[in-house]
Order: structure tokens, then C-alpha cells, then sequence
């Protein structure tokens, strides 16, 4: 299927990109072209499926990952997937157009655009997934390539601690989600989403399910940046310009409310599920947006409302989710309309929202500057510039002739039709969603405005300005300028929109309704009802607002600042740090003995306690072949060489003494017939032993310690023990039979895998898992050595 | 570490190359006798410690002009990689195939490509040691 190896290719190029080596001065070409051409041919090819979605079609396809584990790739392209993808790859590709005349050649660029490309392929794994593992997959690599992002100007302290927040936030929500994930395949055996969906009912009631959807809900409150984890957002806006339109408008926010859009149908029924979602959504959407009008930069300012619109976006799917609660008939398709809403504002707020960080970051290009007690006037100069931001801004505020009214109109029909619905006894709460929902558009009206007239208008302050601006080029003007094309064109053709994006993803989300009822018509004009009065009395209270913002901006010192979630994020950072800190310095002596002495004690109690308790003291040796003279003489060298190690008195000796036992057992091996193991052995043994005398030729000489005696009897309890337990281990193996004898497996080794040798078979065919891992840890081990080593070597060298 | 040592140098040349054939054999027959990637790469790490012992360390890297790293990175790609490889044709992660193929010099021969596997597996094994060795013997 073609729309997965775009996935795969995306992967590709960004793993090719960083093979791409400049060379210096000879800067041909800006490396983001060829970058463009990846979303924007992905683009092209999904729109070429958006038909034959709207007649119904779906698309699905798998490959084998891990089979017995019910772990498949695959990938399944429906509405909602293609809604989020058109929007990955569109905004995508305007982003990096964008990008190409923000970023200077002298960044490192192909860091960047593999950072970037990586996050694509993350971004569109995730919302295309079916297989819940693949899907977590997918979702921690967001995070870890937004990290990357964040961090791009990683010499910056600010960027570095942003990025830390994001990723540590979101990283531990996409855990809970994790635990979610396994839950829900507990209860149904399946991974798949869409299996799970359609065998629903029979989960509903069972213990595990809410608290999988309270699990699966932090994680996409985390991601999607809702109260209280909105904290991450802002200070994600270290990132340079393009990643904050790309990240934190678009894309990665959005994954989020993408969860909650997709598993609606499997949670949607819990009441619970509309209190969190809709309650939580709402809340956030006032918060942000209260918050958004105290910001002095701009960007910061953006930040916040992203963090509101996306509280509406979540809230609007609450409130969708009632129509799943009270089943499907003829009145609750009603409800369904808040989730249709839901969409139609999600690719609002990704056309203006995207916008308008493109044109922030155009102002910070041009003046230096992004803090709007220094901007002003800045119309004279930029006027290109400011239409584009007067488009997006009024569109978030939610005025005609721009789509972000449209879809205000219809979250106040929305919140006003949820207030008259009593089902969770709402008679007296119910008020409260139009309510918020009012209010924190109110601010939002007020924080648009401040974003058009205190940077276009008023006095043009040049001496507070870090270089004097004029307009941008075209190339920087023109993504944006699409952006705000779109704004104008979705108000008049929205229900183009509608019916070939919007009602296939409604069907992904309401599968049990058909699709004609799902289409909502929008209508630009809706007559002289309740939400029309609301956008006037927005307007009215919002203008009076922002002309006496000095009169009641005091409320703001009302919230103090270590009281807030953010403090409460230092503090806990920082004292964590602290604790592990004083923590491990407490047991990390710096004396190998000490550590040994920790290892042996855990071994005595874990072992020894398992011993016990299990009474696996029961010894029968009569079922054992009998022992020949030579293991006994064997086995006699090696207790011999194994005493003799601890009167050994020198270094020399003691390594002699050990490698005689390592060879001992080697002969084991070749006695009972295990060629593979006996020469793994002597070649370890060999290899080891050179090794030691290597190193240990330059220790100083060997020195008895002369500890304390109370030290050195616990020493000699300790290893006692240990001795005790090892060959109380060795006796009662013989006894437990706890599951069936493995040697009849593998037996078929040769027709299976067409080697003689059944270890190797087994390392290689049967269980190269196993093998690659370890492998993989061996290279890991490796460098960990080599660096400590050169490390050592390099602050010697910097000392002396 | 350079020791004037005649003895050990002159029957260490010959050594070696005992070491590096018995290496190479050890690998290719793994699949149906004693041996394999593992015990391949560590006997081909053993040649090159006992080489690293008679000459100072500058002659062998002239000599063999390779980033021990870089080849245990390589290694454990190669291993990654090949399980990769079944993903493409449909298989399960991992899916390892054999056949059996009649070649020009070597007659009736067994393939598979387990051998690849493996030769991920003795990189690893060969980068690793050699490039703690080395980063040992430079820290002294």
C-alpha cells in the first residue's frame, strides 16, 4: 500500500539526510528544497485517495512484525487518519517553504530537516497505526524528535531546559497511556483498534476499562498540552519559529486530540468520558486564553492560545461524546454535531493558527524583536504582513468573513445544546458550559486584538527595535499567505470541505451511524439566534476590555508565581535531582568491595528468601548420572585452584589461579559433550586472562588490606552465604520439575533451519531476537567502556 | 606495550595466522559444527590482542588502517538490518531462510542467511573487544 511506504520513505530520506556531508562555501542550494518535495508529494498522493473515502471506502493493510506476541504493522487509512495526514503533510510542506528562507545555510540543516522529517514519519506512523503497540511506538517518537527539535539551538540553556519539560511531560503521559494500551489488551486479546471497536460491548463493564481510559486520557492530556499539563507548551517556544507552526499548531499537539477522537467510540459511552474531556477541555480553553492576554511576547502569547483552542477542540468532543452515552437515535445525532464542529475548527485553527506563527516569526526576523511592549507601527512597513495577521487573528477570534467563525458559531451551539441536557444531572452545572465557553472567548477576542494593534498600530519605537525592518521576501511570505487563503476560502466553500475531509472522519469516529446523518451544512449565516448574540456581546465586552486592559490587568498579581504549576515542576525537578544526588553518593563509596558486598546481600536475600520460602530444600540426587574419575579429579583441581585464589600473594598468581578454573569448566564442557560451549569458553577464558595481565602488569603491588575484623567477618559471612546458596541451588534444581523437559525442543533444528548445529540454530534461527539484542548490548557495553576510559584519559590530560 | 621479545614476536607471526584461518573456519561452519559468529569474532579479537601485544600499537593501526568502533557499529546494524530484510519480503521480523545451491568450485553448498546474521554478530564481537583493548592499553 502506497500510503505506508510513504511512512517508510519519510523514514529513509531522514536517516539519508544526515549521511549528507556540506561542503564548505560551496552551498549550491538550500538543502529544504529537496525536503519539500517529501510532505508535498505525500500530500498529492493523499489527496488521491480522498474520492473514493467519501464514497466510504477504507484502507487497510498489514505486515508481520511480532506475530506471537499479536503485534502486527498496520496501517489503516479511514477519515480521520486521512484528516490528520492531509493536515501533516500539508502544513508540512508550507512549514518547511517556510523554513527555507527562515533558517540561514550556517545552521546545521540537515540536523534539522532529519529532526523534522523524522517527527513526519512519527506524526503520520501515529495517526495511520491500527496496532495499538505500533501506535505507542509511533507516539514516544514524536516526542523524542519534538525534543530534538525543541533543543536545535541546544546552546541556548532556555531551549535545552523547554525541550527536557516537553519531553518529560509528555514522555511520562505517553507511559500512562502504555499501561492503557495493555489494559484494553487484557480485556479484549486484541491489539488492533479497530477489532476492539467492534467487539465494544463486550468490555464496557468490565473492572480494567475506566481505568484503561483515565490511563489513555493522560496521555493525551499531556500530549495535547491540557490544564495542568499545558506548562510544557510555552516554554516548547525555544524551538525556532518553524518548528513551533509545525509542532505546537499542527502537528504534535494535535496527536492528542487525535487519541480522543479515535478512541471515542470506545469510551464515548462513559459518562466519565464526557465529564473529563468536555470539563477538562472547557477549563483548559479559559485558562489559556485568560493567560494568553497577560503575555508580553508574542510568541508566547500564540503559545497560550494554542492551549485554549486546543481546550475547545477537547471540548467539543466531550460534548460529542454524550450522543455514544445516550445511544444512537433520531435526537442524539444532535450531539454528533459538536464532534463535527470538533474537526471543522481543528483545520481552522491549523490554517490561522499556522499562519500566524509563520508571521511572528517573520516579525522577529525583521525587527529582532518579538516583545510587544517594544513593536508598534509596524503597519507602514509590513503591510503584507499584516493583513496576513489580521486574517489569522480575526479568524481565531472568530469574526466573519474568516472560517474560525464558523466553527465558534458552532461550539456555542454546541456548549448551549449540552446545557440543556440533564442526563448527569446537569439542571444547575449545565449553565456552566456556555458560560466558560463565553468567557474564555471573550479573552480570546481581547488577545487577538493585542496581537493586531499593539503590533501594527501606535507608535513605530525604532530605538527600542534591534534593526530597523521592512517587509519579508515573497519566499518567506508565501506559506503563510496560503494559510491565509485558506482561512478566506474555507468561510465560503466550507462544506466542501464538509463532505470530502470532515463527514469520513465523522464516520471513523460514530461508525454505528450512517454517514448521511453525520453531514453537517455549514452555513456562513444562520440567522438571528442565541450564538449570533454571543459573538456580538464577545465583541462588545472584548473591545471594552482591551481599551481599559491597564484598569483590571491587576488581577493578574493575584496569581502568585510560586504557586503555580510551573513552580511546582521546579520544584520537583529540582529536588529530584537533589535526592538521587545525596542518594547515590550515600552508596557509591567508590570501593569495589562495597559494591560487591551490595550485590552478594541482594543475592543472599533474593535467592536465599525464595529458597525458603518456596522449602525448595529437598534434595534428590538418585536420578543423576554417575560421576567418572576424571570429573572428580576435575572438579578436585578446581576447588583447589579456587582456595588456593584467596592465600594467593600476588596479582600474577590470583589471575593464574582464576583462568585454571575458567579452563576447568571448559573441560567440563568438553567431557559432557558441549563442543560449542567449551570453545566459547576458552576462548572468553583466553581472552580474559590476557586482559587482566594486560591492566594488572601496571597496578601497584599487591597489598593485603588490613580492614577491621568486624568488616572482615561480615566479608566472610557474606561470602560463606553465598557459597551456601549457590550449591543449595545446584542441589535443588535437580528436584524441580516446574515445567516440562525443554531437550525435546528444537529437535527438528535441521529441517526447520537447515543447520546441524542446534546451538547455533537457536542463536541464530530460532531466537535471533534474542541474539540481535544482545549483540546490541555488547556494542553498548563497549562504547560505555571506551568512553569511561577516554574520559579518564582526556581530565588527566587536562589537569596535568 | 613494546617488549623486545624474539621468541614471542617470530612465533607470533605464525601464530596469527593459524588464529585468523581458524577464525574464518570457525564462522563459516557454525551452522552445522562448533563455532559461529560469537566464537568466530572472538577468536579473530584474539589474533589481534596477540598482535597488539608483540608490536606497539601505531605499527598495527598502519597496518590495519580500520575504527574499531566504527566495525562493532556495523556489526550490530548488519544484525539489525537483516531482520529488516524478512520485514521486506512479508516475513515475521527476523525470518531466517536457507537453501541449498549448486556453485561452481564449491559444489553442492547450504546458504542461508543466518550467515549474514552471524557476520553482524562477529563485527560486533571483533569492534568490541579490540576497541576496549585498545582503548585499555592507550589509558596506561
Amino acid at each position: 500500500m502506497l500510503f505506508v511506504f510513504s511512512i517508510i520513505l519519510v523514514l529513509i530520506i531522514a536517516v539519508l539526510l544526515i549521511q549528507v556531508r556540506r561542503k564548505r562555501n560551496a552551498q549550491f542550494m538550500h538543502i529544504g528544497w529537496f525536503v519539500f518535495l517529501v510532505p508535498a508529494s505525500l500530500f498529492v498522493l493523499l489527496i488521491r485517495y480522498l474520492p473514493s473515502l467519501a464514497d466510504g471506502h477504507t484502507y487497510f493493510t498489514s505486515m508481520k512484525w511480532i506475530p506471537s506476541f499479536d503485534i502486527h504493522l498496520t496501517f489503516y487509512l479511514d477519515g480521520l487518519s486521512m484528516l490528520f495526514g492531509l493536515l501533516i503533510t500539508g502544513i508540512g510542506a508550507l512549514v518547511t517553504l517556510y523554513s527555507i528562507y527562515y533558517l540561514s545555510t550556517d545552521e546545521s540543516l540537515k540536523h534539522f530537516y532529519t529532526y523534522l522529517l523524522l517527527f513526519m514519519a512519527s506524526m503520520l506512523g501515529v495517526v495511520f497505526s491500527d496496532n495499538l503497540m505500533v501506535l505507542y511506538v509511533f507516539w514516544e517518537l514524536t516526542s523524542i524528535s519534538s525534543f530534538l527539535l525543541i533543543a536545535f539551538w541546544n546552546q541556548r540553556k532556555k531551549s535545552r531546559q523547554g525541550a527536557q519539560k516537553s519531553m518529560l511531560i509528555t514522555v511520562s503521559g505517553g507511559m500512562s497511556m502504555l499501561a492503557g494500551f495493555l489494559m484494553l489488551y487484557v480485556m479484549s486479546g486484541t491489539f488492533s483498534i479497530r477489532e476492539i471497536i467492534s467487539g465494544i460491548s463486550q468490555y464496557t463493564d468490565q473492572g480494567l476499562f475506566v481505568p484503561a481510559m483515565l490511563l489513555i486520557l493522560l496521555g493525551a492530556f499531556t500530549k495535547s498540552a491540557q490544564f495542568p499539563f499545558h506548562i510544557w507548551l510555552p516554554d516548547a517556544m525555544e524551538a525556532p519559529t518553524p518548528v513551533s507552526a509545525y509542532l505546537h499548531s499542527a502537528t504534535m499537539v494535535k496527536a492528542g486530540i487525535y487519541l480522543v477522537a479515535r478512541f471515542t467510540p470506545i469510551f464515548g459511552g462513559e459518562g466519565t468520558w464526557f465529564w473529563l474531556v468536555g470539563g477538562i477541555g472547557l477549563f483548559t480553553m479559559f485558562w489559556g486564553s485568560f493567560h494568553a492576554v497577560r503575555q508580553t511576547d508574542l510568541k508566547a502569547l500564540l503559545a497560550y492560545s494554542t492551549v485554549s483552542q486546543l481546550g475547545m477542540i477537547m471540548s467539543m468532543f466531550g460534548i460529542g461524546s454524550v450522543a455514544l452515552y445516550m445511544g444512537y437515535s433520531a435526537e442524539t445525532a444532535i450531539y454528533t454535531q459538536a464532534s463535527f464542529a470538533a474537526l471543522f475548527h481543528l483545520v481552522n485553527h491549523s490554517t490561522f493558527k499556522g499562519a500566524l506563527f509563520m508571521v511572528v516569526g517573520i516579525i522577529d526576523h525583521r525587527v529582532g524583536t518579538r516583545d510587544i511592549r517594544k513593536l508598534g507601527g509596524l503597519l507602514k512597513i509590513m503591510p503584507v504582513t499584516f493583513t496576513i495577521t489580521c486574517i489569522g487573528s480575526f479568524s481565531m477570534a472568530g469574526l466573519p468573513p474568516f472560517n474560525g467563525f464558523l466553527s465558534k458559531e458552532m461550539f456555542f451551539t454546541a456548549a448551549l445544546k449540552i446545557s440543556q441536557f440533564d442526563v448527569f444531572s446537569l439542571e444547575t452545572w449545565g449553565i456552566l458550559f456556555p458560560t466558560i465557553a463565553w468567557t474564555g472567548s471573550v479573552f480570546t477576542f481581547v488577545y487577538c486584538m493585542i496581537i493586531v494593534f499593539k503590533t501594527f498600530f501606535g507608535p513605530y519605537q525604532v530605538e527600542k527595535l534591534e534593526h530597523h525592518g521592512h517587509e519579508a521576501t515573497i519566499g518567506m511570505l508565501l506559506a503563510p499567505g496560503v494559510l491565509a487563503l485558506l482561512v478566506v476560502g474555507i468561510f465560503f466553500f466550507p462544506n466542501v470541505l464538509g463532505k470530502y475531509i470532515l463527514t469520513p472522519a465523522m464516520s471513523s469516529i460514530y461508525p454505528s451511524v450512517p454517514p448521511s446523518e453525520l453531514t453537517v451544512p455549514i452555513a456562513a449565516f444562520h440567522g438571528f439566534n442565541t450564538e449570533l448574540l454571543m459573538t456580538f456581546g464577545i465583541i462588545a465586552l472584548g473591545i471594552i476590555l482591551y481599551k481599559f486592559s491597564r484598569y483590571w490587568k491587576g488581577i493578574y498579581k493575584l496569581f502568585p508565581d510560586n504557586l503555580s504549576f510551573n513552580a511546582l515542576y521546579d520544584v520537583i525537578l529540582d529536588q529530584l535531582g537533589k535526592k538521587a544526588n545525596s542518594m547515590t553518593n550515600f552508596y557509591m563509596t567508590g570501593y569495589l568491595r562495597d559494591y560487591l558486598v551490595y550485590i552478594y546481600l541482594f543475592l543472599i536475600i533474593a535467592a536465599g528468601g525464595i529458597l525458603i520460602y518456596t522449602k525448595a530444600f529437598l534434595f534428590e540426587i538418585s536420578g543423576n548420572s554417575p560421576v567418572s574419575l576424571f570429573e572428580w579429579i576435575i572438579a578436585m583441581v578446581m576447588m583447589a585452584a579456587g582456595i588456593a585464589i584467596i592465600f594467593a600473594n600476588s596479582r600474577l598468581t590470583a589471575i593464574l589461579l582464576n583462568s585454571a578454573l575458567g579452563y576447568g569448566i571448559a573441560v567440563l564442557f568438553v567431557i559432557f559433550r558441549a563442543p560449542d560451549l567449551a570453545l566459547t569458553q576458552t576462548i572468553i577464558e583466553t581472552v580474559t586472562t590476557v586482559l587482566f595481565l594486560v591492566a594488572y602488569y601496571f597496578l601497584p603491588e599487591w597489598r593485603r588490606e588490613r580492614g577491621r575484623s568486624i568488616s572482615k567477618s561480615v566479608n566472610l559471612l557474606i561470602s560463606i552465604c553465598v557459597g551456601v546458596i549457590f550449591t543449595v541451588i545446584a542441589l535443588a534444581v535437580q528436584n524441580g520439575k516446574l515445567f516440562a523437559t525443554i531437550s525435546g525442543f528444537y529437535e527438528n533444528a535441521e529441517e526447520l533451519a537447515g543447520g546441524k548445529n542446534i546451538v547455533n540454530t537457536i542463536l541464530g534461527d530460532f531466537r535471533a531476537f534474542d541474539t540481535m539484542l544482545e549483540v546490541v548490548v555488547l556494542l553498548i557495553a563497549g562504547i560505555g567502556v571506551y568512553t569511561f576510559t577516554k574520559l579518564k584519559a582526556k581530565k588527566e590530560d587536562e589537569r596535568g | 606495550m613494546k617488549t623486545n621479545n624474539v621468541i614471542l614476536r617470530t612465533v607470533i607471526k605464525i601464530v596469527v595466522f593459524i588464529i585468523l584461518t581458524l577464525a574464518v573456519y570457525l564462522f563459516f561452519s557454525g551452522h552445522d559444527s562448533p563455532g559461529g559468529g560469537f566464537i568466530g569474532g572472538l577468536v579473530l579479537a584474539s589474533a589481534f590482542v596477540l598482535l597488539f601485544i608483540v608490536e606497539d600499537i601505531a605499527t598495527i593501526k598502519k597496518g590495519i588502517p580500520v575504527d574499531f568502533k566504527r566495525v562493532a557499529a556495523l556489526g550490530a546494524f548488519i544484525a539489525v538490518a537483516t531482520g529488516f530484510g524478512a520485514i521486506i519480503f512479508g516475513e515475521p521480523f527476523l525470518t531466517q531462510t536457507f537453501g541449498h545451491f549448486n556453485l561452481p568450485i564449491f559444489g553442492e553448498t547450504h546458504l542461508t542467511t543466518v550467515t549474514i546474521f552471524e557476520a553482524g554478530v562477529a563485527l560486533t564481537v571483533v569492534g568490541v573487544v579490540v576497541s576496549i583493548i585498545l582503548s585499555i592499553s592507550r589509558d596506561v
